[in-house]
């Protein structure tokens, strides 16, 4: 490995929505090669964390920034941040009536590469993808996450990711309500985008980091991080929770 | 045109508009002689002088619709409306006889080449009249009768007589006694029994003069047994006084036939656009709208079906674009009047920087028609807080054995919507553009391939310019 190279640096980031603060302070560094997991208690701020990276209109950054490969995102748009490969796998992805998954797909990994992409060339890619992640070549005639059941639309999730090729991949509890094979499946995907990426994983369960190796494991409470490791850390979550971290610490 | 004609007109180059390279146009304003004149250069039976005559007079003596957007229907000038006009000496059979400008005009619309191969057969609306049209041999040999309007009454007179203005009377309502009076154009189409025409027959038709009227006049007859589609675009370009169209639409399908009749309609923000269609379904047949409004100023049109034969089928899909300054005021009728038949409504509007959609419906089941089904889906998608959308549904149902069901939505674009798909690399302009086609695709995929490419086209340069 030649010498590290940022993707994602978070400095000191507060950010509110309809005034009520939620990230208090946050700080995160990302390097290409890195897989990051953030854990946390419900309502601790890590959806925040990942759609304010991305660029969501309603939260606002009161304090702080984020850099994304050298560039302070503080001006850019949703968009403009996926074409420049920021890539958000959604918890909740939304569904878009009457719109193919083929269609969207072409249609969207064209918007980002900002050039056509030759139709024989991309259904190969597609299908290529598609048989990775064990989806039904049927998806591509459904509309978007229209009718998907939850493991469903997490495999479409990852198609996109494997499609777009991003440079940071933020990925909002994807493992969530996911059964044993497609945890797998879907961490294969993972797997596949994270060496190339700076990878941000945000999760609730140490079972995914049976498929995936953290580099460093973070634990976010109220809004910042309190503690950083490597996944020993997740292992400790899992056994002993998070209480040991909310005492106040009196050395 | 022959020259007979033109000294029946006399002083024809009266209002010549060299882009417009018209032949002969009347001068403004309606009379019973202008109605007299029009059916002479024709050299029209004077059975359907007659009929136009009776049609004109009804047409002043009939007041505006009361219901409706009388503010914008009362801002109609009739007096400065062209009745008539003829661009081209005659109809055209080969491509290659169509004068230059007029397939220029085509290109500007967009129609690609490879549509040419399956086109069932073209009668191309120039203005007023048909100036292209070629009927593919194999249709000829199947005795599929497909001319403009005017020819068809000239070859067929006694289909014509028959058939002309029993599924819409000249009586029926204003704008239907206008069109009788002064029709001009629009097709004819005969589909012998059993006969089923493959490939969709298609028609474009254009305003392309100031204060021109199109006033087209179609008449399909799908005979026992047989089953054709008829698809018919519409664009136009911006005009800066007022344009009124008012067409009518009659279809006859008879037992066991089916005719599907599609539209997409694009006119630009300055006209009326007041339709009549209207199909009876007889036993055992199906009739289909498939509808699509875009633009204009204001569009008044029901598709409507009279279900008369037992086991007869209505299909109504629609969809309306309303934008700024625009209101679609747009719906379908189906009149269940034999036992056991059946309709399925679908509409969906959209409505976008202060445009107005409305649904208006009329479903009725006449006592002695049991056993009906029908299914009523109206969805409406608003796109700002500007916009507004109402519906005006009617049932009037006349006994106790109809399985009827009625959906409405109005619904908005959400924010999570927009924020997932610019995640993707998606502009808001782009994203809402998806959004829009996406609504629209139950209507879209029911149209040949060409023209979804086109519609969809068409919604995405109308969300251009339209975030901010």
């Amino acid at each position: 490995m030649t010498m590290s190279e940022e993707i994602l640096r978070v400095e000191n980031l507060h950010v509110s929505v309809d005034g009520t603060p939620i990230l208090n302070g946050m700080d995160l560094l990302v390097n290409r090669g890195e897989i990051h997991v953030i854990m946390g208690r419900n309502g601790a701020g890590k959806s925040t964390l990942a759609s304010v990276i991305m660029g969501h209109p309603a939260y606002e950054i009161t304090q702080g920034n984020i850099h994304y490969m050298g560039t302070n995102l503080e001006e850019m748009d949703v968009f403009e941040r996926a074409r420049a490969g920021m890539f958000l796998s959604f918890q909740y992805p939304a569904v878009i009536p009457g719109v193919k998954v083929g269609t969207f797909l072409k249609k969207s990994v064209q918007a980002v590469r900002e050039e056509e992409v030759k139709g024989r060339e991309f259904r190969k890619e597609v299908n290529e993808a598609m048989a990775s992640l064990e989806m039904q070549k049927s998806v591509l005639n459904r509309y978007v996450n229209d009718g998907f059941s939850g493991g469903e639309k997490k495999r479409l999730e990852i198609l996109q990711m494997l499609l777009l090729k991003p440079h940071l991949a933020l990925l909002d509890e994807t493992d969530s309500g996911l059964d044993i094979d497609a945890l797998r499946i879907v961490s294969k995907g993972i797997n596949t985008v994270a060496p190339n990426a700076g990878c941000l994983i945000i999760t609730h369960y140490q079972r995914l980091l049976d498929h995936v190796k953290p580099h460093f494991v973070h634990v976010m409470i109220d809004g910042a991080i309190v503690q950083s490791g490597g996944p020993e850390l997740a292992l400790k979550l899992e056994s002993e929770g998070y209480e040991w971290l909310d005492a106040p610490k009196e050395a | 045109m022959s020259d007979d004609a033109r000294e029946a007109v006399g002083d024809y180059q009266f209002g010549f508009h060299d882009p417009e390279n018209a032949t002969i146009r009347f001068d403004k304003g309606l009379s019973e002689q202008v109605v007299r004149d029009i059916s002479e250069l024709k050299n029209e039976p004077d059975w359907m002088t007659e009929i136009r005559v009776k049609a004109y007079h009804h047409f002043i003596e009939r007041e505006m619709p009361d219901w409706g957007n009388c503010g914008q229907l009362n801002g109609i000038d009739f007096d400065n409306v062209t009745y008539f006009l003829r661009s081209s000496n005659a109809t055209e059979r080969d491509w290659d006889d169509v004068p230059e400008d007029i397939k220029n005009t085509f290109d500007r619309l967009g129609i690609p080449e490879a549509e040419q191969k399956w086109l069932g057969g073209v009668t191309a609306q120039y203005e007023s009249e048909a100036v292209y049209h070629s009927i593919r041999e194999d249709l000829e040999a199947q005795g599929v009768l497909f001319l403009d309007m005017d020819s068809g009454l000239r070859e067929h007179p006694e289909l014509v007589k028959k058939y002309f203005g029993t599924v819409v009377p000249h009586s029926d309502n204003k704008f239907s006694a206008l069109n009788t009076a002064v029709w001009s154009g629009g097709s004819f189409i005969y589909v012998p029994k059993g006969v089923h025409v493959e490939m969709p027959v298609q028609a474009y038709f254009r305003i392309n003069a100031k204060n021109m009227g199109q006033f087209e006049r179609t008449l399909i007859i799908a005979d026992e047994g047989s089953s054709i589609h008829y698809v018919e675009g519409c664009t136009a370009p911006t005009y800066s006084t007022d344009s009124l169209h008012s067409a009518v639409v009659e279809l006859i399908a008879m037992k066991d036939a089916k005719i599907r009749y599609s539209t997409i309609q694009n006119w630009s923000a300055n006209v009326y656009n007041l339709v009549t269609k209207r199909g009876v379904a007889h036993e055992g047949a199906t009739v289909e709208w498939v509808d699509g409004n875009i633009g204009s100023k204001l569009t008044m049109k029901y598709p409507a079906v009279l279900l008369k034969g037992e086991g007869a089928h209505a299909e109504i899909i629609s969809v309306a674009y309303a934008g700024q300054g625009q209101h679609q005021d747009a719906g379908a009728k189906v009149h269940h009047l034999a036992p056991n038949t059946t309709s399925n409504i679908l509409s969906k509007s959209i409505s976008k920087n202060g445009g107005r959609s409305s649904y208006r419906g009329m479903l009725q089941v006449t006592p002695k028609a049991h056993g009906c089904r029908s299914k009523i889906v109206c969805d409406a998608l608003m796109l700002d807080s500007d916009s507004r959308s109402d519906t005006y549904p009617t049932m009037e149902v006349g006994n106790s054995t109809a399985d009827l069901e009625h959906e409405a939505s109005v619904s908005k674009v959400s924010g999570d919507q927009l924020f997932y798909l610019m995640s993707r690399g998606f502009s808001e302009e782009e994203a809402m553009g998806l959004i829009v086609n996406g609504f629209f695709e139950p209507f879209t995929r029911e149209l040949p391939m060409e023209y979804a490419v086109e519609l969809n086209k068409l919604l995405e340069l109308e969300m251009e310019g339209s975030i901010g």
